[in-house]
């Protein structure tokens, strides 16, 4: 089990990728965590959560 | 003028030399100076932080005026110019580095590198997420973000969340002006106050 936004998902082995797409988040406008650490865009195609990894998507909207 | 020391003074009574000298000796990074960064940068030089690196590429526009720091007077000037300027009428103690450029992750990090806390408050989406992503993998300051603060929505909506150690995000997480919604000065004051707010208390607490 993976916790994404603190919901327990059955998403270990995923790659970040997949997860982004599974909730449909734009990658572009978005900032991943794994377990308090941060996951480059570069790296969002190769990278593959484990079970029990804390998974937090930050998803943007325009103002400032 | 004001001296260093009666300005040390006001701010020594209402808190204690402990705060005050934690505040002077903290460095704060606001990314765009528009309607969040220009009230963002104003509160910080007014609690006293010793140091604003402050980056905008922009001039003043008449359609700032409506919720924006700054006024009529300002129009087409560079912000960092303005800001700079109207932080030394506030303290002309606090030290304000300016970067009149494009923000982007290859230039983030430099731009960022000697501040405690950098607050991102940017207007695109795309520009925050980039900012973000570029200054907790390329830098160890600790960011403060926002998302969320356009319309005249319940203002009780805007929080402060503690996203991991490094991370903070300001905002109601989903009003956003992609609809078409503008952002109006009470409002993005309340988040501009919540991302500053947090800035001063991630030194504090350090």
């Amino acid at each position: 089990m993976v916790t994404v936004n603190g919901e327990q998902k059955e998403l270990a082995g995923s790659l970040v990728s997949e997860i982004i797409a599974h909730y449909g988040y734009n990658r572009e406008t978005i900032a991943v965590e794994v377990n308090g650490d941060i996951v480059p865009k570069s790296l969002y195609d190769t990278f593959a959560v484990s079970d029990g990894d804390n998974v937090i998507i930050v998803g943007f909207v325009g103002g400032g | 003028m004001v001296s260093e020391a009666e300005i040390e003074a006001v701010i020594n009574a209402r808190f204690s030399e402990p705060v005050y000298k934690t505040l002077k000796g903290a460095s704060v990074g606001v990314a765009g100076l528009g309607g969040l960064g220009s009230h963002i940068a104003v509160a910080l030089a007014r609690c006293g932080i010793g140091r604003l690196v402050i980056a905008d590429f922009d001039t003043v526009e008449l359609t700032n005026i409506n919720r924006q720091f700054y006024n009529l007077s300002h129009m087409g000037r560079r912000k960092t110019d303005v800001m700079k300027e109207e932080i030394s009428k506030i303290n002309p103690y606090v030290c304000v580095e300016v970067s009149d450029c494009v923000i982007c992750e290859s230039n983030a990090g430099a731009v960022f590198k000697s501040c405690d806390v950098v607050i991102e408050a940017f207007d695109k989406p795309e520009s925050k997420a980039e900012l973000v992503n570029a200054l907790l993998s390329q830098t160890q300051t600790t960011v403060v973000a926002s998302s969320g603060m356009a319309g005249f929505y319940d203002g009780n909506e805007i929080v402060t969340k503690k996203i991991s150690n490094r991370f903070y995000l300001c905002g109601d997480g989903k009003h956003g002006i992609e609809n078409g919604t503008g952002l109006t000065a009470p409002r993005v004051m309340i988040c501009a106050g919540h991302c500053a707010l947090a800035a001063v208390r991630i030194m504090l607490t350090k």
